[in-house]
């Protein structure tokens, strides 16, 4: 079959099983829009900046486990790409960016929007590619969303010269790719397998530190059988929440710097903590050498690159999750012999619950513990970053893996709505909801325009504190209240903003309207709702591990 | 603890671009690189010098597979390192010293290669001890220019 190139990459994505793509078209790519404008199976969603595709495509690729697609032109439209890009690559999640370049006759002349995007993007791409002739097209998409969904997963860029676009080739997709360098390994060594398992038989304290290799893996269902049959608490990282039930009583919480107490206590008095598909995060341990000092430390990753690299690992255990813990599963014994460890656990989870003073106007945890019983724990929840992605990560509870969608890496302001907007595309049928902070929301405010135009039911939760609330915070508890460039009180009123996009507004500022407001938003299914909760101004996360402490050094309230 | 290591690549553009990158961000040092090909037309080999303890080595030789077309990478050690680099040298001379500086690139089985009126340039193949060496030597006379090639190595002995 001859094509051009432009129409051999939609027949790629076809191959691919992609049906969705967000972008934004320019001049080295339009060639590729102009093979668009026929096509049928494909939907493309126009965003109104490349960052929010790239997000988007991210938020997507969370919500439905597939490859998200984003596209831009060459030069700014490569580069606006460039923060979703690194989001997605310290989340390790699946994307395939495609760029439009100059003319491969102008390449390093310094053309008109040229930029050497392959050479930007190598240290957050897992592998990236440009292309220099158009019969080299269907090998590389084969190779690219191979590499993107295999191992651990991570963001490809493809960028394709605008005459590569133009050319012809005679179109056949690979039935098999052939990268002699790139074999993951998905089978842990059985006899790491035993000796684990034997690991987990003498201990009197285990723990289980589960993170976003588990959502990663789909290895949501084996965890949890794991965590019961052997009877082990479950403590997970921001990006793990909803890899275990957290109404579970084995469940407690997220650890880490805003950690819940009885996790980050479980963690520095554990004797087994068994990570699996986590990386020993700097938010997660504190200060590192006191990170679970009397733990012997089991690593199950599909990276090996990650094993041993923060921590010393006594059992390392390479191989997908999922695989691993089948194994595991078999391997291990029941176990029932230690329970003053589940006591013990019970009572720190009595003695510092977590909790907030629901006084003085409307308290940020409150609206989120509101958002949880109006949507009975069944929403899809993105997140900014900040305060608002703590309170959305501690006060839903997520049962359920790809629910909770949030920059934990990078930590990516702007990220929650645009990835919302993927979210609903790939999941039309869930509720989907972004909690935002006033600082953040304004960050990819323009995509409303997309949630709009594709009538998208995105709600966004802005938790309005008028501050840029998290680096306040740390102002007060750091750096002695010098609240430096940190007031947002000269933010526009985001309710008349949501209506001039042609979304529905509600401003609440009682706590009695809250749950109203929420209810009313659900009732709303043809355009985006933005919820302008004006909340306590200087409501602080707690608990609070500062930066450089152990992980039971914590500030309470 | 200084490093001999190995990289086995897809001889592709721009993956030296991807390994030096991969050193620098890392914040592995590189004391030499030297790149070329090998008996099998598709695949290049990179010999790196980097120092750092072994988890150091452990953590490059990692992080190096994980990019998409590094196909192999190892250590040699010392004992078992055969290694070379070659060195340039041009050297001021007179009349008067010349017979000095041939003598001392006879004894390290150096070269001279071109002689002009004020200078002769020397080629030096050997490991680092002995380039250093005759680099120490000739200095008195006034080192002009010197280039190196960075280390290359291979294994002893039949590689299984």
């Amino acid at each position: 079959m001859e094509l051009t190139g432009a129409q051999a990459v939609l027949e790629c994505l076809k191959k691919e099983g992609v049906h969705t793509i967000f972008g934004y078209p320019g001049g080295a790519i339009l060639p590729f829009y102009d093979a668009l404008y026929h096509e049928k199976e494909i939907k493309h969603i126009l965003v109104r900046h490349e960052q929010g595709a790239a997000h988007a495509a991210d938020g997507f690729a969370r919500a439905t486990g597939q490859v998200g697609v984003c596209v831009a032109t060459s030069g700014p439209g490569a580069t606006n790409l460039v923060t979703g890009i690194a989001t997605a690559y310290m989340d390790s999640i699946p994307i395939v960016a495609i760029t439009g370049q100059a003319a491969t006759a102008f390449l390093g002349r310094d053309s008109f929007q040229e930029a050497d995007i392959t050479g930007i993007t190598i240290p957050i791409t897992k592998h990236n590619y440009l292309i220099k002739k158009a019969e080299d097209l269907p090998r590389i998409f084969k190779e690219a969303f191979h590499i993107a969904r295999t191992g651990r997963p991570g963001p490809v860029l493809i960028d394709i010269p605008k005459d590569v676009q133009i050319n012809k080739l005679n179109f056949k997709y690979p039935e098999k790719v052939n990268i002699p360098s790139y074999k993951p390994n998905y089978e842990g060594h059985p006899k790491q397998i035993s000796a684990a398992a034997k690991a987990i038989q003498s201990s009197k304290r285990p723990l289980i530190y589960a993170g976003g290799g588990v959502i990663a893996s789909g290895a949501s269902k084996e965890l949890t059988e794991f965590a019961i049959k052997c009877n082990i608490p479950v403590t997970t990282t921001l990006l793990g929440k909803g890899c275990f039930p957290e109404t579970h009583e084995l469940s407690l919480g997220m650890l880490g710097m805003h950690g819940t107490v009885y996790a980050n206590y479980s963690i520095q008095e554990c004797d087994l903590l068994i990570a699996i598909g986590a990386r020993f995060d700097d938010r997660v341990t504190g200060h590192i050498e006191k990170f679970a000092p009397k733990a012997k430390h089991i690593h199950i990753d599909i990276d090996p690159a990650e094993i041993g690299k923060n921590v010393k690992i006594d059992i390392p255990i390479v191989g997908d999750v999922k695989t691993v813990l089948c194994q595991l599963i078999e391997k291990a014994a029941t176990k029932d012999d230690h329970r003053p460890w589940l006591e013990q656990i019970v009572e720190w989870k009595k003695k510092y619950p977590l909790s907030y003073k629901n006084d003085n106007g409307i308290k940020p945890e409150f609206v989120v513990e509101q958002i949880y019983e109006a949507t009975k724990g069944e929403a899809i929840i993105t997140t900014e970053v900040g305060q608002n992605q703590m309170w959305a990560a501690m006060f839903y509870k997520y049962t359920k893996p790809r629910t909770f969608i949030s920059s934990g890496g990078l930590g990516t302001m702007g990220y929650g709505f645009p990835a919302a907007i993927g979210a609903q595309v790939g999941c039309p049928d869930k509720i989907v909801f972004d909690i935002a902070g006033d600082g953040s929301i304004l960050m990819n405010i323009q995509e409303m325009v997309t949630a709009v135009a594709n009538k998208l039911p995105v709600k966004i939760a802005v938790l309005n504190n008028s501050y840029l609330g998290m680096v306040r915070q740390w102002q007060e508890l750091i750096y002695g209240k010098r609240y430096s460039q940190v007031s947002l009180e000269t933010n526009p009123d985001l309710v008349k903003v949501a209506e001039a996009f042609g979304a529905a507004g509600i401003t609440v500022t009682k706590p009695e309207e809250v749950r109203a407001a929420i209810e009313q938003s659900l009732t709303i299914k043809d355009r985006p709702t933005l919820i302008d909760f004006r909340v306590a101004k200087e409501e602080n996360v707690y608990p609070f591990v500062p930066p450089g402490q152990a992980l039971n050094e914590m500030l309470i309230d | 603890m200084k490093h001999t290591i190995s990289i086995i690549v897809e001889n592709k553009p721009g993956v030296l671009a991807r390994v030096a990158g991969l050193f620098a961000r890392r914040g592995f040092n590189i004391e030499s690189l030297a790149v070329g090909t090998t008996e099998v037309e598709s695949v290049s080999r990179m010999t790196v010098v980097a120092s750092g303890d072994d988890s150091v080595l452990e953590q490059i030789t990692k992080q190096l597979y994980k990019l998409i077309d590094v196909i192999k990478v190892f250590d040699i050690p010392g004992e078992q390192a055969i290694e070379r680099e070659l060195a340039l040298i041009k050297v001021a001379c007179t009349k008067e010293n010349r017979p000095e500086i041939m003598q001392i690139v006879d004894i390290f089985r150096g070269r001279i290669i071109d002689v002009s009126e004020g200078a002769v340039t020397i080629e030096m193949t050997g490991d680092e001890a002995k380039v250093e060496g005759i680099e120490k030597l000739l200095k008195k006379f006034g080192i002009k220019e010197l280039v190196r090639t960075g280390k290359i190595a291979l294994q002893r002995g039949v590689n299984e």
